[in-house]
């Protein structure tokens, strides 16, 4: 047992809902209790999703538990196959019902025979994985379930370059804006995308992931044992270097030229695309980030330190763009993605001056009071902890929050990722002349004026009760309601604000 | 009441495959309620997730909050749950010292049946803090029944009533200048048993009910919970109790057999006719008759004009997910509006009975139907029901609310009726804010003249074919 507060990642069967509700026509169903299917709401709020969520529960009662759920499980796959069609259900429990080690596996068996729909069972272990391993393992399990169920697989590759971009999840932090971004970058180089997964595909296009001549890999959390089984079955290479911030960008680009020339088959292409001349346009004049950085805006961060903590891409991401991208110091870098420490601390060495892996925030908060930075680059959390700290933060990975769905293009990855990260990195300081004119006027504060109330001759008394009363209203409307009472107080001259004096105001004015 | 029944009220009940919040929830307002307290949930990630995420409850409340997260060492029992309990309490203790602890029993200590009631005063003897054990588990209640939990384990603590009756006849001087009571400046309280009223609300809620029962010149001596675990109301033989939330039908239940306090079976107040029907419940009960209420009451619709014009003849759909839906329905019928369908997760018909009533009287004063009442409702027959009703609005979970949006019906997230001030005779406009809100929104849209760029009538459809 152990005290927690805050969880950076989510419980196992959150990555496996993830994976199923990303891709089109599949029903997920959870084996659950009722009100573990709050995934349900996290999705429909911040993805302002505007169709059902495809997941439901199979709700485990204490009928349940003195009978068993075998019938109500089988029961209501075959009614979501009926009411929903889906090409695919899989089932997962939750960490509570995973205790009750019922045959799962064996029901969905049992289901499958009767249903139209493939029925599969997400094996995961809810004690062991957390939300991001659970993702990764689901979507290796859906594809390879696939490829493995097509005996006719259709082995060739495309004579054009071609690449399938594998863990673009729902939820998943500005996963849809660099996506998008993605799709910008291989169409410059003209390579064709073969498949996206999970997000927006179909389960039946797995059996067509062969067919492309690579695979990349956005971020290393969804889609690396994916990509490593595509590799041992079929030999694909895979491209894992996040395509963020400029000089991984170039890395990535070079690597991608390298898939291509992997495979023996002939590449037939009308253009013929010079990486190398492309990376320098783009580095150069497209992305404003390089040159920004040597701007005489952003002087002011010299002698700035930051501490970034997030999942392993993005922290070591960010990092190694405020490092060696933007000259800025980096204290202290940390991940919660514990079970890739040592992929993180190999990519972060050179760049930071402490290494920190953990999956407790207040060993964070710690750290953030202790080095006292200018700016953190880090999650909610520490937005939250910068908060209490008075110290600027830019949110920079998972977990998300409604901000982080933003309609506008906000890409981490590609060109124009840079340059939004630069936008990040320079509006989380204050810089400049705002800097410099917080010195001169003693700060932004102008609380003191606003609750000054406005001038009049006789103020109302108010008695310690309603005083009480006043200071157990919500701080930001506890003025108005003060300022409505006294209105109504010297309207009816009263001169003794009472609780009662409260309430008949509250009536009166509303 | 003389008027004839035309219709009674049927329960319906379907598969229970809805969505709602798990009753561990009941920690975002209780801690805030009871300030010396501290709420320890024993659970899973998935647990802590949830009030992380649904909820935000984390961050905020970690001063008096935390979650025990079993792992799987506590899962195999390979570990002492005592041993790892008292650690955690002990740390508790020492970081927070909080009056009362309260572990929350979720439903992985259900399942793996760890034996919390069992350890709890063992432990309490040997840290020396109380600690309450409540089990809100979503095997067995549904999101506000967590209160109810909790509230039932509270109520067992609550000091043995002394002195039943017969007490000093109290006075207090208080400057009240209302037309009201103009020419009293000494309100004095009858003499009558102790009445301590049970649900948790905000302090100013609970002094507006407060301020209501005084002008009858009736004290409520105690409140379950109170502000401080220290102040828990007396109970016993003589004490006359009564609900103030829908959810609490476990919490009158222990009341009456385990306190042996009078329970008085009320409508609950919400709507000004619900809270005159609150206080008229009441009075009799102390001999006491009832004072210019309708007056009040008239005074509350009077002022409610603006907003009655707005939701008159609108219809409305109740997915069901807090179990406040029967109160809140009967005040919109009173409103004037149309309800198609109350959904409900349970529903205790003696616990409820005068709301119940009250709902079929309103429908016979108001010439509606008695809407349906679905207990356990089936949120995929409810989609297929809307999808023919059209409702003006539908009140309901999260998670439905930008699907149902998206096609054309205004939705209101029922939580918010949950977080929301929604009792008593003043909060009434509340009410109709939050049922108004998304009405007056879509007429703001419509009158935008970019109606091309949305769908207008109501159209209902689903994305997958329906077979």
């Amino acid at each position: 047992m152990k005290l927690a507060h805050w969880m950076y990642a989510g419980p196992a069967h959150i990555g496996t809902l993830r994976v199923a509700s990303s891709f089109k026509n599949v029903h997920a169903i959870m084996h659950a209790p009722l009100g573990d299917d709050y995934f349900n709401v996290m999705r429909s709020m911040l993805e302002r999703e505007r169709n059902f969520t495809p997941a439901t529960a199979s709700i485990v009662d204490r009928h349940v538990l003195a009978r068993g759920s075998r019938k109500r499980v089988v029961d209501h796959i075959i009614r979501k196959d009926k009411e929903e069609g889906p090409d695919l259900i899989i089932l997962t429990p939750t960490c509570t019902s995973s205790i009750l080690q019922e045959d799962l596996k064996n029901f969905v068996d049992r289901a499958s025979i009767i249903s139209d729909c493939n029925v599969i069972f997400a094996d995961v272990d809810h004690y062991q994985v957390n939300e991001i391993q659970a993702a990764d393992r689901t979507l290796e399990q859906v594809v390879r379930y696939y490829l493995e169920k097509s005996h006719t697989l259709d082995q060739f590759v495309t004579d054009a370059p071609s690449v399938n971009i594998i863990g673009i999840l729902t939820l998943g932090f500005h996963n849809r804006h660099d996506c998008r971004e993605l799709r910008r970058l291989l169409k410059d180089l003209d390579i064709r995308i073969n498949q996206i997964i999970p997000e927006g595909g179909s389960v039946e296009d797995p059996k067509n992931l062969p067919k492309a001549r690579f695979n990349l890999i956005p971020y290393r959390e969804v889609g690396l044992m994916t990509a490593m089984y595509l590799n041992k079955e079929f030999g694909m290479p895979y491209v894992s270097t996040t395509p963020m911030g400029a000089v991984d960008m170039a890395e990535c680009i070079r690597q991608i030229k390298k898939s291509l020339e992997t495979l023996a088959a002939p590449i037939l292409s009308s253009k013929r695309v010079d990486y190398e001349s492309y990376i320098d346009g783009q580095t150069r004049f497209v992305s404003q980030a390089a040159w920004f950085s040597r701007s005489i805006d952003c002087q002011n961060f010299t002698g700035k330190e930051t501490v970034v903590f997030g999942d392993a891409t993005h922290a070591a991401s960010i990092t190694k763009i405020l490092a060696r991208e933007m000259g800025i110091r980096v204290s202290c870098t940390g991940t919660y993605c514990k079970h890739d420490a040592e992929w993180f601390k190999e990519q972060i060495k050179d760049f930071c001056d402490e290494i920190i892996i953990t999956d407790d925030h207040a060993e964070v908060g710690d750290i953030i009071s202790r080095v006292e930075p200018s700016a953190i680059f880090g999650t909610q959390m520490e937005r939250h902890i910068g908060k209490r700290l008075e110290i600027p933060c830019g949110v920079i990975s998972a977990p998300a929050h409604i901000q982080n769905f933003s309609l506008g293009y906000r890409p981490f990855l590609g060109y124009e990722g840079t340059n939004q990260i630069a936008d990040l990195v320079y509006n989380s300081f204050a810089l400049g002349m705002e800097d410099h004119l917080l010195d001169i006027f003693c700060g932004h504060d102008t609380k003191e004026i606003m609750t000054k109330s406005l001038s009049t001759d006789i103020s109302p008394i108010w008695d310690p009760e309603s005083r009480q009363e006043l200071g157990k209203i919500p701080r930001f409307v506890r003025d108005e309601v003060k300022r409505n009472t006294e209105k109504f107080a010297r309207r009816k001259g009263i001169l003794n604000v009472t609780v009662e004096v409260m309430h008949a105001a509250k009536e009166a004015l509303s | 009441m003389s008027t004839k029944i035309v219709e009674t009220i049927t329960l319906e009940c379907e598969t229970g495959n809805y969505h709602s919040f798990c009753p561990i929830s009941c920690v975002s307002w209780l801690y805030q309620k009871i300030e010396d307290s501290f709420f320890l949930v024993v659970g899973t990630k998935t647990c802590g997730y949830f009030l992380q995420n649904a909820l935000g409850v984390m961050i905020f409340a970690e001063p008096r909050y935390a979650m025990a997260e079993l792992e799987e060492g506590d899962i195999s029992a390979h570990l002492n749950d005592y041993e790892e309990l008292k650690t955690l309490c002990i740390r508790i203790r020492k970081d927070r010292d909080p009056s009362v602890i309260i572990w929350i029993g979720t439903c992985t200590t259900e399942i793996i049946k760890m034996d919390l009631e069992g350890m709890a005063p063992k432990l309490e003897y040997e840290i020396g803090v109380p600690i309450l054990v409540a089990r809100a588990n979503g095997l067995d209640y549904a999101f506000t029944q967590g209160e109810d939990t909790v509230l039932a384990v509270m109520a067992h603590r609550c000091p043995d009533q002394e002195l039943p009756i017969g007490e000093s006849k109290e006075t207090k001087t208080k400057l009240f200048p209302f037309p009201l009571l103009k020419e009293k400046n000494l309100v004095e309280y009858a003499n009558h048993p102790p009445l301590v009223i049970f649900g948790s609300l905000p302090s100013n809620l609970v002094s507006q009910l407060d301020t209501e029962l005084r002008r009858q010149f009736i004290k409520v001596s105690g409140w379950l919970p109170a502000q401080r675990y220290a102040d828990l109301p007396s109970l016993g033989d003589g004490v006359y109790v009564c609900g103030v939330n829908p959810f609490l039908s476990r919490t009158a239940t222990t009341l009456i057999r385990r306190k042996k306090c009078e329970l008085i079976v009320a409508p609950f107040p919400i709507g000004p006719d619900g809270t005159r029907a609150w206080i008229e419940r009441i009075c009799p009960v102390f001999g006491i008759e009832a004072q210019s209420l309708e007056e009040r009451e008239e005074r509350i619709w009077e002022s409610l004009k603006d907003y009655l014009d707005l939701v008159r003849g609108k219809s409305v759909f109740f997915m069901g997910d807090n179990l406040i839906e029967i109160s809140i329905a009967r005040f919109l019928i009173r409103c004037g509006m149309i309800v198609y369908e109350i959904g409900i997760p349970y529903m205790d018909k003696r616990y409820q009975a005068a709301e119940l009533a009250l709902l079929q009287n309103t429908c016979i004063r108001m010439c509606m139907p008695i809407p349906r009442i679905v207990e356990k409702p089936d949120n995929s027959n409810q989609i297929r029901r809307m999808r023919e009703l059209q409702p003006d609005l539908a009140i309901t979970g999260m998670a439905h609310a930008n699907p149902l949006g998206a096609r054309g019906i205004g939705t209101k997230w029922s939580v918010e009726f949950t977080f929301a001030q929604i009792h008593g005779f003043a909060n009434a406009r509340d009410v109709l804010e939050l049922v108004t809100r998304p009405l007056r929104r879509n007429e703001n849209l419509d009158n935008l003249d970019r109606t091309t760029l949305v769908r207008k009538n109501n159209e209902l459809y689903t994305s997958t074919p329906v077979k």
